[in-house]
This record gives C-alpha cells, sequence and structure tokens, in this order.
C-alpha cells in the first residue's frame, strides 16, 4: 500500500482497473476535477440536503410499503389483528394498511418514517426556499434552479396529499372530499374534472389506484428527474458562498468533495435517517386504525390535514361564502378562490421573483456571493410579507384548536385572519425594511467603533464605559462585503431633462418607483474623515439616487443642472448620504 | 446613525472578551489556495500538494479515533439489536393486545434503527472534523458564459443546419408539419375520455324516494317519532337499502333534529331561478312531530356537518366552520358556505316509522358549475 517515503500508492489491481475505466471513460480528468470540486459551508446549506436525504428515505420507504400495500378501493369486511374492527365494512386500501401496521413487523416503523419524511421533505423544501430566497441565491445564473424548485414544491405538496390520501382512512377519506368539493367548484369544466378523477361520484372505486400510480410512479420520477436537473446545475453553475474573508463572486472556498465534504454529507444522511427514526419511534403519527375507514357519512371532530395543506385549509376557511348563480351556472367563488387562485398567485409570484427583482433593480450581474438579508431590505420585507400572508393562512387552518386553546370564540378568529390577511403584511413589510435598515446602520456604525463587548471598566475619573474591540478580519469582510444597492435602470434623462421613452409610460413610472424602494442602502464605507461627510459638500445630481436628487433639490440645485463631478466618489457609490450621518 | 457611540478606548491592553458577530463566519482557519484546474489539457498533474495528509495533533487524532470506532462499534451493536429486535419481538393477534405488541416492536426495532444510524453519522463528523487535517481550499469560477468566437460558430453551426434543412424556404413543408404534430400530440387526449362516465344530472339527485325509510347510521334501524325520547340529539339517518353504499351515502346522507314544540320557524323558501319550474326548498310541512331533517353533506365543500350544539341550535361543519341554524331551515349563520342544508321531506308511513315524502328539492352538497 505504500511506498518507502510513506506516501501512499493505490494497489496494483485497483490501479489496473481504474485504466481499464479510463480507456473507456475518459474519465481521470472530469472525475479528479470533481473530487477536488470545493463546498462552501453553511450551516443553511444543509437544509436542501435534508430534502435530498428525505426524499431518498421516502423511496426506500415506500418501495416496502408498495410490497404489502393493496391499492384497492374493493369492499371487505375485516376480521384480522385489530379485533376492535372485526366485521367492519372497509376497502381493500385500508385492510392492507391495518396489515402493514400489525401483522408486518417493522411495518409500522416503514409507515411512520413514511409519513415522518414526508413532513420533513416539505418542510425542509420550504426552509431551503426561504434561505435561496433571503439570501439572494436566486439570482443570476440561479434563476433555473429556482424555478425548478418552485416546481418541486408544488409537486411535493400534490405528492404528500396523494400519499396520505391512499390509507382510505375516515380522516384521509375527509380529504379527499374536500378536493372533489374543490374540483366541483372549478367553472365549466369543474364537475367533469371531478367525474373523470374519481370514476364518476365520489368515492367511486377508482380513485386510489390511480392515487397510487401517479403517487409511486409518476411523480416521484418528475421529482426525481429534477432533483437530478437541480443537482447537475448547482455542481456546474457551482454553490453559492456567504459573504466572508477571501470569498468573492470569482471564487469558492470551503472544503474538497474528496474526501471532506462526501464524509459530512455521508453523515448528514444518517442523521438525516436517525432523526427520521427517532421520530417514528417516540412520536406517532397518523393512527389509522383509531378513526377507522372512511364512510362519507361521518367526520372526526378536529380533522386536520399534514402541515403543507394547511394554507389551503385556511384560506377555504377564511374566504367568504360568496357564490354567484347566473345564466342556470353557479360560480363558486368562495371554493375556487381560496383553493386555487390563491396558491395559484402564490406560486406564481414565487416563480416569478427572480424575473421581477430584476426588472426592478435593473441588476444583471453574476451573484456568487450571497447577500446577507438586511443587505436587501426591500427583497427582505416582501419575503417577509409573504411569509407573513402564508402563515396567517396556515394558522386559519387549524383555527378550530387555536381557539380551544386560547379559549377565544372560534369565528373571531377566523374575522381576525381574514383582516390580518390584508393587514398583516403591510405592516410586516414596513417593519422588516426599517430593522433591515437599522441593521444595517449597526454594521456601519460597527466598522467605525467596532463592537461592544459588554465589558464595563470604570476610570480613573471614575466614569465608565464599555470596552470595545475592533471587529476581526473576517468579521470586517463579512460586513463590507456588502454590495452596494443596485444602481440605474435608464433614469436617464436628455439635456431638457426629460427622461428617455421608455422610462416615460407608466410602467416606466413604475420601474422607477420599484427601483427606488429596492436601492435605500446604507454605505458601508467608512468615512474617509471622520463623521458628518454626509451633507452639504455638493451632492451630485447623478440620477442614481433618490436622497441624493432630494437632498440636492433641498440644496436649491435644478436637477439635471450642473453639480456633476463634484464629489465623483459619492456619485458613483450615490448612497453616502445617509451612511455618513 | 447617531453619534452616541463611546470612542474612549482607553485601555487597549486589556483583552477584550472573545465575541462573534452574529451573521458573520467565525474566524478561518488556515487558508490553501489552490490555482484552479489548469484549461486545456497541459496540467494533467495536480501541481502541488493541496491536502496535509498528517493531522496536526497526533495526540487528539489518536484520542477521536477511539472515540468515533466506539461509535462505529455501538452503531454495529444497533444494528444486531434491529435483528435480534425484528426475530424477538412478535406482532400480530397471537401475542395479547394487538395495539401493545406493535407498539412494542416499534420501540424496539425504531430505537436500535435510530441508535444505529444516529452513532455511524456521529462517527463520521467525528472523523471528518477531529481526525481529518483541516483545509480550506479556494476554487476560481470560470466565466458561464462561452466565449464570443464559440457563440459565433454556434450561431453559424445552427444557421446551417436551418438552411440545409430548407425550413424557412418552404412553407407548406412547414405548416403541415406544425399542424400534424399539434394533432399527434393532442388526439390521445381523447384517450382521457373514458375515465368516467359523464355527469348528466346524477349530482342533482339523491337515493331518497317516496316512502324509503329513514335508517339511524350504524345501527340500520328504522327510527319512529317516539323514539325520541326528548327534544335534543341529532341524529344521522341513511335511506334503507343504501347503508352500504358509499356512492349513495355521499349525497343522501342526512340528520334529523327533534326541536321543542315552537322552536322550529322554517321560512317556506322558493327556488326561484331563472331556469326550470319554482320549486319549494324549505317547508314546516316537511317536518314531522318537531323532528326536521337535513342534508348531513355541507353545501361547502361536501363533508359532514356533524357537530350539533343542542342550546343554540347550531349545526357546525368541522372541516371549515360552517355554522347553520337548525331551526330555521338550516340557514348559514357563519363561514363559507353558501346555502342552507337543503331540507329532506319527511312523513311517516303506516307502521309509523320516519320515511322521505320525496327526495330532496334542491341538489345537496357542495357548488358544481351546472347547479344553476
Amino acid at each position: 500500500m505504500s511506498t518507502s517515503d510513506g506516501r501512499l500508492t493505490i494497489p496494483k489491481p485497483l490501479s489496473k482497473q481504474g485504466d481499464e475505466l479510463d480507456d473507456r471513460f475518459h474519465a481521470a480528468k472530469g472525475v479528479r476535477t470533481l473530487l477536488r470540486k470545493v463546498f462552501p459551508d453553511h450551516w443553511t446549506f444543509l437544509l436542501g440536503e435534508i430534502a435530498l436525504y428525505s426524499f431518498i428515505i421516502l423511496i426506500l420507504t415506500g418501495i416496502f410499503l408498495t410490497l404489502f400495500f393493496n391499492p384497492s378501493m374493493t369492499q371487505v369486511v375485516y376480521h384480522g389483528s385489530y379485533t376492535k374492527l372485526n366485521g367492519v365494512r372497509m376497502s381493500e386500501a385500508y385492510a392492507s394498511t391495518l396489515r402493514i401496521s400489525f401483522d408486518v413487523r417493522g411495518g409500522l416503523l416503514m409507515r411512520q418514517i413514511h409519513h415522518w419524511a414526508a413532513d420533513v421533505f416539505l418542510a425542509a423544501i420550504l426552509c431551503h426556499m426561504l434561505r435561496i430566497f433571503f439570501t439572494g441565491a436566486f439570482r443570476k445564473p440561479r434563476e433555473t434552479n429556482w424555478l425548478i424548485g418552485v416546481t418541486m414544491l408544488t409537486l411535493g405538496i400534490l405528492e404528500g396529499f396523494l400519499g396520505y390520501s391512499m390509507p382510505d382512512d375516515l380522516l384521509s377519506g375527509t380529504g379527499v372530499r374536500i378536493a372533489e368539493g374543490v374540483l366541483l367548484g372549478i367553472p365549466v369544466v369543474g364537475t367533469y374534472l371531478s367525474f373523470f378523477l374519481f370514476g364518476g361520484q365520489f368515492p367511486g372505486t377508482d380513485f386510489v389506484a390511480r392515487f397510487y400510480i401517479i403517487h409511486v410512479l409518476l411523480i416521484p420520477g418528475l421529482l426525481l428527474a429534477l432533483i437530478s436537473a437541480h443537482l447537475f446545475l448547482m455542481v456546474h453553475q457551482k454553490h453559492t458562498q456567504m459573504p466572508g474573508k477571501g470569498r468573492t463572486d470569482g471564487n469558492v472556498v470551503g472544503q474538497p468533495m474528496y474526501p471532506y465534504f462526501m464524509v459530512k454529507t455521508g453523515a448528514f444522511f444518517f442523521f438525516v435517517f436517525g432523526v427520521l427514526a427517532l421520530l417514528a419511534t417516540f412520536a406517532q403519527i397518523n393512527p389509522i386504525w383509531e378513526v377507522g375507514p372512511y364512510t362519507p357519512v361521518a367526520i372526526s371532530a378536529g380533522s386536520q390535514p399534514d402541515f403543507y395543506m394547511g394554507f389551503l385549509e385556511g384560506a377555504l376557511r377564511m374566504f367568504p361564502s360568496w357564490t354567484w348563480d347566473i345564466g342556470g351556472h353557479t360560480i363558486a367563488w368562495n371554493v375556487f378562490v381560496p383553493a386555487l387562485v390563491v396558491p395559484g398567485i402564490i406560486f406564481t409570484a414565487l416563480g416569478l421573483w427572480p424575473f421581477l427583482e430584476r426588472w426592478a433593480t435593473g441588476d444583471k450581474a453574476y451573484h456568487n456571493v450571497n447577500d446577507r438579508p438586511r443587505n436587501a431590505p426591500t427583497r427582505t420585507a416582501f419575503g417577509m410579507a409573504g411569509v407573513t400572508i402564508y402563515g396567517i393562512l396556515w394558522l386559519e387552518g387549524a383555527n378550530d384548536i387555536i381557539a380551544n386553546y386560547l379559549q377565544i370564540p372560534l369565528y373571531l378568529t377566523t374575522e381576525i385572519a381574514r383582516w390580518a390577511v390584508f393587514i398583516g403584511p403591510v405592516i410586516v413589510f414596513w417593519a422588516t425594511r426599517r430593522i433591515c435598515l437599522g441593521l444595517q446602520r449597526r454594521d456601519a456604525s460597527m466598522l467605525v467603533h467596532g463592537v461592544e463587548t459588554g465589558i464595563i471598566v470604570q476610570q480613573p475619573n471614575g466614569a465608565f464605559v464599555e470596552l470595545e474591540r475592533p471587529l476581526d478580519e473576517g468579521e470586517v469582510a463579512a460586513i463590507a462585503a456588502k454590495p452596494p444597492a443596485p444602481i440605474t435602470v435608464g433614469r436617464e434623462v436628455d439635456d431638457n431633462g426629460i427622461p428617455e421613452p421608455s422610462r416615460r409610460g407608466v410602467l416606466g413610472k413604475v420601474q422607477e418607483q420599484a427601483h427606488e424602494l429596492f436601492a435605500e442602502s446604507i454605505s458601508m464605507v467608512p468615512p474617509a474623515d471622520g463623521h458628518g461627510n454626509g451633507h452639504g459638500n455638493g451632492h451630485a445630481i447623478d440620477g442614481g439616487n433618490g436622497h441624493a436628487a432630494i437632498e440636492g433639490e433641498n440644496a436649491g440645485e435644478p436637477a439635471g443642472v450642473g453639480g456633476g463631478p463634484t464629489a465623483p466618489s459619492e456619485a458613483e457609490d450615490g448612497r453616502t448620504g445617509e451612511g455618513g450621518e | 446613525m447617531s453619534d452616541n457611540d463611546s470612542d474612549l478606548d482607553s485601555t487597549p491592553e486589556e483583552r477584550p472578551a472573545p465575541h462573534r458577530v452574529i451573521g458573520t463566519p467565525p474566524p478561518t482557519r488556515g487558508l490553501l489556495t489552490e490555482p484552479g484546474p489548469g484549461e486545456g489539457g497541459e496540467a494533467e498533474v495536480p501541481p502541488q500538494r493541496e491536502l496535509p495528509a498528517d493531522a496536526p495533533d497526533p495526540v487528539s487524532a489518536r484520542n477521536w479515533e477511539r472515540v468515533a470506532s466506539a461509535l462505529f462499534l455501538i452503531s454495529l451493536l444497533a444494528s444486531v439489536g434491529f435483528v435480534a429486535a425484528y426475530v424477538g419481538l412478535e406482532v400480530g393477534g397471537q401475542s395479547g393486545d394487538v395495539v401493545d405488541a406493535t407498539l412494542r416492536s416499534n420501540l424496539g426495532l425504531g430505537s436500535a434503527m435510530s441508535l444505529a444510524f444516529l452513532a455511524v453519522g456521529a462517527g463520521m463528523v467525528i472523523w471528518v472534523r477531529n481526525i481529518m487535517p483541516p483545509v480550506e481550499l479556494t476554487e476560481e469560477r470560470h466565466p458561464l458564459a462561452s466565449s464570443p468566437e464559440d457563440r459565433a460558430a454556434f450561431e453559424e453551426t445552427f444557421i446551417e443546419g436551418a438552411e440545409a434543412s430548407q425550413i424557412t424556404k418552404r412553407p407548406l413543408l412547414r405548416r403541415t408539419l406544425i399542424a400534424s404534430t399539434v394533432a399527434v400530440a393532442l388526439a390521445p387526449l381523447v384517450l382521457l375520455r373514458d375515465l368516467g362516465p359523464l355527469p348528466g344530472t346524477s349530482l342533482r339527485y339523491t337515493a331518497w324516494r317516496k316512502g324509503t325509510r329513514l335508517l339511524v347510521y350504524g345501527s340500520n334501524q328504522p327510527i319512529t317519532p317516539a323514539d325520541f325520547d326528548s327534544a335534543g340529539g341529532m341524529i344521522t339517518v341513511v335511506p334503507d337499502g343504501f347503508q352500504d353504499d358509499d356512492e349513495a351515502l355521499a349525497k343522501a346522507t342526512t340528520i334529523i333534529i327533534k326541536m321543542e314544540p315552537g322552536q322550529l320557524k322554517i321560512p317556506t323558501r322558493y327556488n326561484d331561478g331563472d331556469q326550470g319550474p319554482r320549486t319549494l326548498l324549505n317547508s314546516m310541512n316537511w317536518t314531522v312531530d318537531n323532528i326536521v331533517a337535513y342534508s348531513k353533506i355541507c353545501t361547502h365543500v361536501g363533508c359532514p356537518a356533524a357537530l350539533y350544539e343542542q342550546t343554540t341550535h347550531r349545526i357546525l361543519c368541522p372541516c371549515h366552520q360552517s355554522t347553520f341554524d337548525a331551526t330555521t331551515g338550516a340557514t348559514v349563520i357563519f363561514g363559507p358556505a353558501p346555502r342552507p342544508l337543503p331540507q329532506l321531506p319527511i312523513t311517516t308511513d303506516a307502521q309509523g316509522y320516519l320515511v322521505a315524502q320525496s327526495d330532496f328539492h334542491e341538489p345537496v352538497g357542495p357548488s358544481f358549475w351546472e347547479r344553476g
């Protein structure tokens, strides 16, 4: 194995095998590059890995379950181990789920891991997506991967819904019934869609088998293809990194794939599996035997879907009962809008966001270093507003439980939610933006003053002061790496101060407003001459910055006249006004 | 930015406490810079050693090696334990309470499996963090955009191919091709037609007919007005002959409620739709001895409206909390349901059992396009 100087050598048979492979695949160079590929490190980069490994675990446990599950709605009368249900009429699907739970050793464990993994899969996707959003990792060149991600989230929710519908127990059947009601609510074609999906009237005898093949073949196949594309693009375009010392848009700093990242990510797979196994062991999930088989006659109180369906459930609960009867037709706004239009808007807005932001900022550059969320206040504020809307819908999906725990009237929770879903995001948007700008100011101040250490010393004259230490190199690098806010979309004016034609239309004006919204930012450049240089030294009216322009007007300088290059550094940066105050 | 921060750092010799700024990376360890793999086939051999071969502190590495190996052994034992739990813990009906047996098996198998995974994961993390020498590499990113020459060459190739295909020159060929591919893609969609029958008017009617007996759900026994010993509770009933027909029950399931005398104030309500005959939708004449029957299928999205509060006479659907007033013809008090629960006309037959006078006079359940 090793030579006299202590270096490893590859054993001869292995080396020969490698040569044979390379003879055929021309792989040495490419694989070598791959082995030495550098992976940057940050705890939030693990969120996507949780989703990936949950998916693998879903496939492994799912294959096991297919060996025992019988996706049939043929009615049988149960006589099995779970004697409480003896003599009860049920579908084969439900009976075989009972069998998996009670008669197959490890069956319950696999079922519970599978169910927990589905919840963790979607939770991880959501968190991963929030991370990507708030750090701006969706920006050029990664817009495609963002779209793939949004598609996978949608497919994942659908896949989860189909999965927990298949046991045909009372709870899941109620969910399917709601889905039928939603389908019926689609104008013009809804009734037909419902009859085609269920093979006739609900519940029919077909839907479990149809859900089954979509659940185990169609959607997993699509997800597998999309995950492959997602990972391929991630490797090809290289991972983003968080700002820090030595990290630029032109490099990747981290540890190599082989052996470091390989071992870390392998360990992480085991951790994800281990935690899911722990959950499945100690946290019971979906005990289908307690509620009995599905019947359209009955329902269990406190019916809750899995968490990822909660926002749809909340929207359905919250929306008013608006329905139109026109010309012999019924338009069920009360179902159609919350169950289909609202999620349609949410997912469309998610998918379009990278392009909307690019349009609003005019930023067409490559971005490989992530933003700290505070450094993109408007994006962060939009994101938090979206989280607020989603969160209110989601909480409303459990309003009966909330009302019960908090001892407040049930209808009040819905009334509150109806108002909050409109008012909440506005407040959160405003507050988030202010907080982000405040944090930027603190960063700027730390660059100058250093960090408060929490150590108070008494001086000889009796005064108490808190010690401050300067930022270390890494901290300075992370803070100072804040990119300048995106400068200028259009805004060119001719000699007479008339904006170019594309700026004059409504869209152009909206874009200009959006640009100003996104451009507000605090400069991280420490003032060269100490404090207070932000004012009164002849601001350039370069058209790149709202504040400069406003201050310029206050100073009595007509827009577009003179003033040009008196302060080139500020004109370039365009945001010094507030930072230096 | 206010200017009240103290600049009196009068004791620079004091060591400040370590303080990490949230959101910034921890202080970096050694930084080795990789010049990036050479382009174009020349530098096949790595230019210099980038990864150290040995851990910086052999003693610490040795200690951590023991910890990691112990964890691997624990994992190994847990895997053996998993097999033991599989063999040793019976499930099924033979071993006493079946739920207990299952939960025992789940506990044994799950604990062993969790431990097996977590221990091997922990050992691997110790291996990579405490035994492997720490490194940090910097890799250059290469521009994603192709060179202008490559783009020009691509364009040239594409144009050449397009010209050779003559697709732009021959509109007849092009248009017929497009038409045929669209048709060939769309035609198979008709295959989906047989997924189910057409709805027709099936959603408008339920299994209730004149004279159909109301059977109590569960016991499947007919019921007489005298069986209600007092006003109050709600009973779920199904049409005689359809007790086991889920498709029929999905529409026909009905609740009956007995009120105190004088409580029921059902207004006479007609369907004044612009199509079809004027139909009666609610009536006091459809009740028997203060017993009123409503569809149990919520008019929102079809859940069973299964909760009844006796003191307020409210029927509540637990799915989305549509609330109906049972005394006034199940009118909507709150929630997303757009219509009252349809009322089933009931009477008694010769034997005194409750029977339907007819089907519901309007479609039950959620809205659908053709409902009108």
